[in-house]
């Protein structure tokens, strides 16, 4: 359909390049910080909290406990969630103890042509993370099918899960360390905290479009 | 817009700095972006090395940027995306068309794109039945209002929120007017919230796009490029040809370099890699991903080695927030889709000297550009290239009408001035004549317009060579 455009613009570049070397100025690398667990913990919580994302530190084992508290402050009617994983069937579990005052479980069990109509009316979503960014602070989501992309999107409150030992020091650390290079998804998203815009008079307001809260919930193996 | 000559410049400068309101917008606007930049680049020396990481990732790519684009596509195609190529805006825009077109979509979201606004593509969308909504609030706003965008990174900057308030009441129905900015923006999440639940197709720029894997970044702080880009069934990117870098890598310095330049973040709220449509198994996101690759003149900048460095821009913006001349005048009196320093250069490029020349002499040649650059692009010294093509001789001219301020009178000028300067007793005949006539000289013609905010220098009654003499130095 354009391939003579697609031809005509290579022939130009290829001609413009045509003979030249590849152009690799010598610079050194940054000097990389090395961060200890708690330092990682710490500076990853201190930036996501001055963008406004609510941080808690927990045990491993309290975890569920905290969510609990968490949704209970804030009177909600549904809670989207993945019960096929690790943290979603921990939920399940936490539910069917005791759910008393607590959101509804929903899940996300149909393609989006489909669920949409619910997925717009949905309160908030809980997710896992495959790790978190300490120089930044942001947590990285690698949406799949069990927790398709628009769960840290659409509803209202998004709430992450992030194991503290999957805190990288860097962006760079986290690409190299998983070999992103050769596993990437159809999807993966930095969230670093709610939705925003400073699109008026550069005065910063919270949920334009996405979540109007985040909060992230970090989970240690006993301190 | 005739088709050889640009926008009146001068007019519009001029306009522009008797436009109190609008001023007042710029300078408070500017003066807040260049404080956040330099809280978050607070390490001058860290801050250097970046930026030279910047600057070599970026003339890697370019340096091989035909192989790049050929194994992005590759890469893409392989994971699903169908990529597209595009010489001309209005071709990438018939490539919109032809996709909305096979889905019988009518109805298209927008996440911000700057390549979009050079493509003219809502105009062009409009004219063929399609309501086209800029999801971006400042692009919401500006689209309310039938305007442009005045900076790249904020694009209702120029406004402030009583105007705002104003146009929300008076474009959208039972909306009262408030000046409460929390609740314009909880009027805007309302209104399109149901745009992206409703809307066929959604279209997004590219910040970065990964050779190596085949995956476009979109960088943005509100969520509306999410939205764009995930819940309607077909996604189109499109993305200027230099957009292309070349590994994974790469990627996280750019990253600093861009929303730190840009707004002064660490990291923008959300980070978006999207590597493929939708697969098997997935329950959202776009089940067609189109990725249109445009041209429109790019190629031909980077036949010049030089000139080249302009495609290393990454759209951040503080070139804009720097400029003494911005400031002032803001975006809207440039008259092309590109404002500030970065503009001065790639409008002149892409539309040709005789149409968008001008705005190179719009410059002190201040540097302030040049040093905040994160890809350091020496836009001064490309100032001073552009301003020399325009009076190029046909031979030597390598941009779009190159030469075409080339005039008999400067010429000859200019050969009387080379004249007299290297033969020594014309020059001493000159310098005399000048000494005594100098002061005289009516201020009429070129003069005339050059006089009207510089003083004329005056002439010395005796030169530097007499002076010499009469302190009895001696002169070799």
């Amino acid at each position: 359909m354009n391939d003579a455009s697609r031809a005509q613009i290579l022939k130009r570049l290829h001609a413009a390049t045509e003979g030249q070397l590849v152009d690799t100025p010598e610079v050194a690398d940054l000097p990389v910080q090395s961060l200890t667990p708690p330092q990682k913990i710490e500076k990853l919580k201190a930036h996501m909290e001055a963008v406004r994302t609510e941080v808690h530190v927990v045990a491993t084992q309290d975890w569920t406990t905290t969510l609990k508290k968490i949704l209970k402050k804030r009177d909600l009617k549904t809670l989207l969630y993945a019960p096929s994983t690790p943290f979603g069937s921990e939920v399940q579990k936490a539910w069917t103890e005791e759910s008393d005052s607590l959101p509804e479980l929903v899940t996300y069990n149909d393609h989006i042509e489909n669920f949409k109509e619910q997925l717009f009316d949905i309160d908030a979503a809980v997710t896992s993370t495959v790790g978190g960014i300490a120089e930044t602070g942001a947590v990285i989501l690698w949406p799949d099918e069990k927790e398709p992309r628009l769960m840290s999107l659409v509803p209202p409150i998004h709430i992450a899960i992030l194991q503290a030992a999957k805190i990288y020091a860097t962006f760079s650390e986290a690409i190299q360390a998983e070999d992103w290079a050769r596993t990437l998804p159809t999807n993966v998203v930095l969230i670093s905290g709610p939705s925003k815009t400073a699109d008026i008079e550069l005065t910063l307001a919270f949920g334009v479009h996405g979540p109007k809260e985040l909060i992230v919930i970090i989970l240690h193996e006993n301190r | 817009m005739s088709n050889d000559t640009g926008p009146n410049f001068q007019q519009n400068v001029s306009r522009a700095l008797n436009d109190k309101q609008l001023r007042k917008n710029f300078k408070f606007a500017m003066g807040n972006f260049i404080l956040k930049r330099k809280q978050i680049f607070a390490d001058e020396s860290e801050t250097e090395q970046l930026r030279q990481i910047g600057n070599a990732i970026k003339r890697r790519a370019l340096s091989q940027l035909p192989q790049l684009l050929e194994q992005l596509e590759e890469i893409c195609t392989r994971n699903g995306i169908q990529v597209h190529w595009a010489e001309t805006t209005i071709e990438a825009n018939q490539q919109v068309l032809r996709i909305m077109n096979a889905h019988q979509a009518t109805r298209l979201v927008k996440g911000k794109s700057m390549v979009s606004e050079e493509m003219g593509l809502n105009e062009f969308l409009e004219q063929n039945e399609i309501e086209v909504v800029e999801t971006d609030l400042g692009e919401f706003i500006i689209q309310l209002n039938d305007e442009k965008p005045s900076h790249i990174i904020v694009p209702a900057i120029h406004k402030n929120k009583q105007q705002i308030a104003e146009i929300f009441h008076q474009k959208l129905a039972d909306t009262p007017y408030t000046e409460k900015v929390e609740e314009l923006n909880a009027i805007a999440r309302h209104i399109l919230r149901q745009k992206f639940f409703n809307a066929q197709v959604g279209l997004s720029g590219v910040n970065f796009a990964v050779a190596e894997t085949g995956t476009l970044c979109l960088v943005e702080n509100e969520g509306n490029g999410r939205m764009s880009t995930t819940v309607p069934p077909v996604h189109i990117a499109v993305m200027g040809l230099e957009k292309v870098v070349e590994k994974l890598a790469d990627i996280p310095p750019m990253l600093r370099l861009l929303t730190g330049s840009a707004t002064g973040q660490l990291i923008t709220t959300y980070v978006n890699m999207i590597t493929s449509a939708r697969k098997p198994g997935e329950k959202d996101g776009p089940k067609e991903v189109h990725l249109i690759i445009l041209d429109n003149g790019r190629s031909a900048i980077l036949a010049d080695p030089q000139l080249r460095q302009t495609l290393q821009c990454i759209r951040c913006g503080t070139c804009l927030n720097h400029c003494p001349v911005y400031t002032r005048i803001g975006g809207h009196a440039y008259g092309f889709v590109y404002p500030g320093p970065i503009g001065k250069i790639l409008n002149p490029q892409i539309k040709g000297l005789k149409k968008a020349g001008e705005l190179a002499t719009a410059s002190s040649l201040c540097e302030a550009c040049a040093e905040v650059c994160p890809v350091k692009i020496p836009i001064p010294q490309l100032l001073r290239r552009l301003r020399n093509e325009s009076y190029a001789s046909g031979s030597t001219a390598t941009v779009k009408d190159g030469g075409y301020k080339k005039n008999l009178i400067e010429t000859i000028g200019w050969k009387g001035w080379e004249m007299m300067n290297t033969h020594p007793h014309i020059n001493a005949i000159g310098n005399k004549i000048m000494s005594r006539l100098g002061a005289k000289i009516p201020k009429i013609g070129p003069l005339k317009q050059w006089t009207r905010y510089r003083t004329a220098p005056k002439f010395a009654t005796k030169s530097l060579h007499q002076l010499v003499d009469e302190e009895g130095i001696q002169d070799e």
